[in-house]
């Protein structure tokens, strides 16, 4: 336990000094761009957290399709670490493409097929979490989640093919399937990759954080349903409410 | 207290032709047992179809009071809000799918029923598909008429639209029914899950019945084939998760 508690410390230390790191490269190592200048920077941050975002909801459907093939609660609260997790990447993503896009296109938001699919992902993450606020019961909240995760998975692709054909204005892919003649220069790319790993080793230490919360959380309310199952149950001031006849018997 | 006749009818209903036939495709005659059972309730009290419809007949209306619908470009956002009527229909329509079935609790005794999981699901499915068509089958003429369009020559491809549309709708949306039946604050819940999981019928069906209306009409290719593509996912995936949904 306190051995990987340890390594987890260790973890989050790198996982700390390496975001500083990619912040560092961001702005001093990176060269300028030709045309957008200063304004392109905020690229890196964006492009790595939207594929830590793709990594985590990846993570979410597995996570419930292993949930739905073995039953095991971890799973689900691997899945519930996971898009939580993704969300807040996501909403990385949603947050900085208008601050980009205000002035280099002129509009903060255009409805584009990424950047709808984004949206929409989004809102399912949303969706996702209000489901566990609603239902109570902890095996149908993970069976309607581990269902939701898988179905958005195989949604999102469908909503950015169905988009596609009317043509997009987000700027066209520059590392993989880039057109002839465009491309990142060298250094960008090393930079680009090197905040991925950054804002990767965040994603893993805010999804160990927040599995082993709602690990607790599980493990306490079950703690709680034992303890009530044994005790004869409470009224306000605290007063036992059991049959007459265990109290004579004291 | 003495079981309710209809209930005990539907039980029977439900079980008996999946008992006689179980040796040749269990699947088939559950599917369709649980499909006659859904059936022969919607007809007898009819709340369903009558509530759906009035009210996909009441959002058509309300519409064409937030642009002037004898315009031109009612060409235009007409399918866009036809579609959004079917889909609000959809999911008002599919939320009590499920939850008939626990005022009596009546999900146990269809577990118990020697029907496999997926049966009760595709059954349920295929009932909310034909519901859904007869409220789009109330509804266009409605539409057509408010809206001074005319399908006369499209509608070979209008029905198209619709069967691939609405199985789109019905598919994700039992299922979520399914599983959101014991949420607090269902009946806000599942707009919620299902409306963004729909985003890509709704716009291909949007996209399809916007060429088909426009002048000269369109064969809408594309957008018919990414409806059929998506249905044929969601169902795959459907199909797969069903089984693990309803054990618990």
């Amino acid at each position: 336990m306190s051995s990987s508690r340890t390594i987890w410390l260790v973890v989050t230390l790198i996982a700390a000094l390496w975001m500083a790191a990619a912040g560092y490269a961001i702005f001093f190592i990176a060269p300028d761009e030709a045309t957008m200048h200063a304004i392109q920077r905020i690229f890196y941050m964006h492009v790595a957290s939207a594929w830590t975002a793709g990594a985590a909801f990846f993570f979410v459907a597995l996570a419930g399709l292993l949930y739905l093939i073995k039953r095991d609660p971890r799973y689900d609260w691997a899945g519930v670490a996971g898009a939580e997790t993704a969300l807040a990447f996501t909403t990385v993503v949603l947050v900085t493409g208008p601050i980009w896009a205000k002035p280099i296109w002129g509009i903060w938001w255009t409805w584009d097929p990424r950047l709808t699919s984004t949206f929409v992902l989004w809102l399912m993450y949303i969706a996702y979490l209000l489901i566990r606020t609603l239902v109570d019961d902890k095996q149908r909240r993970a069976t309607l989640c581990a269902v939701y995760g898988i179905f958005a998975f195989v949604d999102v692709p469908i909503v950015f093919m169905t988009i596609r054909w009317w043509r997009g204005q987000h700027p066209s892919p520059v590392i993989a399937g880039a057109q002839p003649g465009s491309g990142l220069d060298p250094t960008m790319k090393a930079v680009l990759f090197f905040t991925w790993g950054a804002t990767l080793a965040l994603f893993a230490v805010l999804l160990r954080a927040r599995y082993r919360l709602e690990a607790i959380r599980g493990l306490t309310e079950e703690l709680r349903q034992q303890a009530e199952d044994r005790s004869p149950a409470l009224d306000l001031e605290g007063r036992t409410s059991a049959p007459p006849q265990v109290v004579g018997r004291r | 207290m003495a079981t309710h006749p209809e209930l005990a009818q539907d039980r029977n209903v439900s079980a008996a032709p999946a008992i006689s036939s179980s040796s040749d495709s269990p699947l088939w005659s559950g599917l369709w047992a649980i499909f006659a059972k859904e059936v022969r309730t919607e007809l007898r009290t009819r709340e369903l179809l009558v509530t759906t419809a009035v009210f996909a007949l009441t959002v058509v209306f309300m519409f064409s009071f937030s642009f002037d619908p004898t315009s031109e470009e009612s060409r235009h956002i007409g399918p866009g809000l036809l579609w959004i009527a079917f889909l609000f229909a959809g999911t008002l329509m599919l939320e009590p799918a499920f939850l008939r079935e626990q005022t009596n609790d009546t999900l146990a005794a269809l577990r118990l029923a020697p029907i496999a999981p997926s049966a009760i699901l595709l059954g349920k499915t295929l009932a909310n598909f034909l519901f859904l068509l007869i409220t789009e089958v109330i509804l266009v003429p409605v539409f057509v008429v408010f809206y001074n369009v005319s399908v006369a020559n499209v509608l070979p491809g209008l029905a198209l639209v619709c069967l691939l549309g609405t199985l789109g709708i019905v598919i994700p949306g039992t299922i979520f029914s399914a599983v959101t039946a014991h949420a607090r604050m269902r009946e806000m819940l599942l707009p919620l899950l299902l409306l963004p999981v729909l985003t890509p019928i709704l716009i291909a069906a949007t996209e399809a019945t916007a060429s088909l209306l426009s002048d000269p009409p369109e064969w809408p290719g594309m957008a018919l084939k990414l409806l059929a593509g998506a249905d044929i996912i969601f169902l795959t995936a459907a199909y797969f998760l069903f089984d693990s949904m309803l054990e618990e």
